[in-house]
């Protein structure tokens, strides 16, 4: 069996669990963005004088929110796919242990819930996306570029929290990863505000950090303000990213279940 | 005659067999042994003797460190992959699936073996029958009770009709009940022919299920044969248990002398081993030695264990 025709096998295991609970899981995917953009674009917006709107681009705040929430959401659901249940897929129900007593190898597992990752992703990204055009956010069809961006996002987060979840005896790491990385990123990536309002040395820092890109991209493409000569900075951040986490997931892996 | 078995004839064969683990602890010490077709071959001792590490070396979970290891014909090293598609591994620890149901667990297993839909319906319910969960194939795995969730391990180890079943202490943690249930499903798979691998540190188990035992203590293989052979070969035919208050046992003064072929201090025993264990006991009143009581019976596994190691086997 190839490593591609594994890795369905891994995702299709996974699915097999989901489609008990994919409405719940779609109704959750429309809930969140509805009520982020009524409590803080139209709540919080309202509160910004038309002078203040400058700094957004000329757009209302909750325009400039939405996609940036979009990439966040990505980067959170992939989080929370790559840390819990990949540990416990690995130590405690042991599927993992279970998968390799067969011919599926490591690297089946690996692309398999990278695969799973990206799906939940561009699912609950599209979901998302029906919600900003509702709002009348969306500015262009080039929009649907968000879904797979946002996916990018998802897998290239995903790829190094499983690549993490490796290495680790127990999850007290993971609430150092939530606290010390996931959350910062979510607050300072020019997702609730511009950084231009930061410190010159607080927006390089933001350059260095990966959400800040698919905030950039999605953004851009949602409002149809892509910056052709960044974006393709933008995407090999990502891709670069997604790639080491890749290799570095499988190479973990393939380190922890050998024992 | 273990030696002149060549390859070919042994499903597993293993020589100088090694597992040295990175922070320097070597679980398996050179050993040699070899599994024939359809019979059922046990690893029994203690728990740390390296019979688990022998095992996931067998299942290609982990990598040999050195000497050479051959299963279903094939190199652990280089061709795990085929070798797994020919397997049927039984855990020490559960690990079904237990976000999917109890069909579920079998259907999604055949899938990683990659066969086909129609043959793994088939082969899904008739192990199901086999098992005896038909009954339970809709409800979630939890709930099941432990000797539900080992005959469904079993079941999905068999999901590919395997050419070699390796058991890692399949009845730990069950009670007596669901142990004999149990050992009555895996007698029927040897009777169709399978060849199983069973670790344990169960006399009972050993003595019922295995054709063929090696002893293992501290990483190593201390005997060899049957059942019935290693007793024949390392302790006599019956026993006599000797139970003292406290003082007499320790006024004996050799009183025992000449009685027995050997005799083995326990705690609460003692145990003589002889050819007659009623005359030794005869022999024990005439000398007029004050026993609390005693127990003449055959001589098991557990007491070759004893004699090999000094130990008891469940400590």
């Amino acid at each position: 069996m190839t490593v591609l025709a594994g890795s369905g096998r891994v995702w299709q295991r996974n699915w097999l669990v989901y489609k008990r609970l994919w409405h719940r899981s779609l109704a959750f995917g429309f809930l969140q963005p509805i009520l982020f953009l009524t409590a803080m674009g139209i709540g919080i917006g309202a509160l910004l004088t038309p002078g203040d709107l400058s700094a957004f681009g000329g757009v209302p705040y909750i325009d400039w929110l939405g996609p940036g929430l979009l990439a966040a959401m990505a980067m959170q659901t992939s989080t929370f796919e790559s840390t819990y249940p990949i540990m416990n897929k690995i130590m405690w129900g042991r599927n993992y242990e279970a998968m390799l007593s067969t011919p599926l190898g490591v690297r089946s597992i690996v692309f398999g819930e990278l695969a799973w990752s990206a799906f939940r992703i561009g699912t609950l990204a599209a979901v998302f996306l029906v919600v900003l055009a509702l709002f009348g956010i969306v500015r262009t069809p080039l929009a649907v570029l968000a879904i797979p961006v946002a996916t990018l996002v998802g897998v290239a987060f995903s790829s190094c929290l499983i690549a993490f979840t490796a290495t680790q005896k127990n999850d007290v790491g993971f609430s150092a990863i939530f606290r010390f990385v996931i959350n910062p990123l979510f607050l300072l990536s020019g997702t609730f505000f511009p950084l231009t309002n930061l410190p010159e040395q607080a927006q390089w820092v933001a350059w260095a950090t990966p959400l800040f890109h698919g905030v950039q991209l999605i953004r851009g493409s949602i409002l149809d303000q892509l910056d052709p000569l960044t974006a393709p900075f933008h995407l090999a951040y990502l891709l670069v990213m997604f790639g080491i986490g890749a290799y570095l997931a499988d190479r973990n892996l393939t380190k922890r279940m050998a024992g | 005659m273990q030696n002149s078995m060549t390859t070919s004839e042994s499903l597993v064969h293993a020589r100088g067999l090694t597992k040295r683990y990175a922070n320097g602890f070597t679980a398996v010490d050179g050993v040699d042994f070899d599994v024939r077709p359809g019979k059922a071959f046990g690893f029994l001792g203690p728990n740390g003797a390296g019979k688990t590490s022998t095992m996931r070396m067998i299942a290609c979970s982990s990598p040999v460190s050195d000497g050479t290891l051959s299963v279903i014909g094939m190199d652990p090293r280089t061709q795990a992959r085929e070798i797994k598609a020919r397997l049927g591994v039984v855990p020490q620890i559960d690990n079904l699936d237990t976000e999917l149901t109890v069909r579920e667990n079998l259907e999604m297993y055949a899938r990683y073996f990659d066969i086909p839909r129609s043959v793994a319906d088939q082969r899904t319910k008739e192990l199901l029958e086999f098992v005896q969960l038909d009954e339970r194939a809709k409800d979630q795995v939890e709930p099941l009770s432990g000797g539900m969730k080992r005959r469904l391990t079993i079941a999905r180890a068999l999901i590919n009709d395997p050419d070699l079943v390796i058991l890692d202490e399949p009845t730990t943690g069950l009670d007596p009940q669901a142990r004999h249930l149990l050992w009555e499903r895996l007698y029927q798979l040897k009777r169709r022919g399978a060849t199983l691998i069973i670790t344990t540190h169960y006399m009972d188990e050993a003595e019922q299920l295995c054709d063929h035992l090696v002893v293992m203590d501290k990483a190593k293989i201390v005997a060899e044969g049957s059942p019935r052979q290693l007793i024949d070969q390392h302790s006599t035919k019956e026993v006599l248990e000797l139970r003292f208050a406290d003082q007499t046992r320790d006024n004996l003064n050799g009183q025992l002398d000449g009685l027995a072929d050997r005799i083995e201090e326990l705690p609460d025993r003692l145990l003589l081993y002889t050819a007659n264990g009623e005359r030794t006991l005869e022999q024990v009143n005439e000398r007029q030695i004050p026993i609390e009581s005693a127990l003449v019976r055959r001589s098991s596994l557990e007491d070759v264990f004893l004699r090999l190691t000094g130990r008891s086997l469940v400590e």
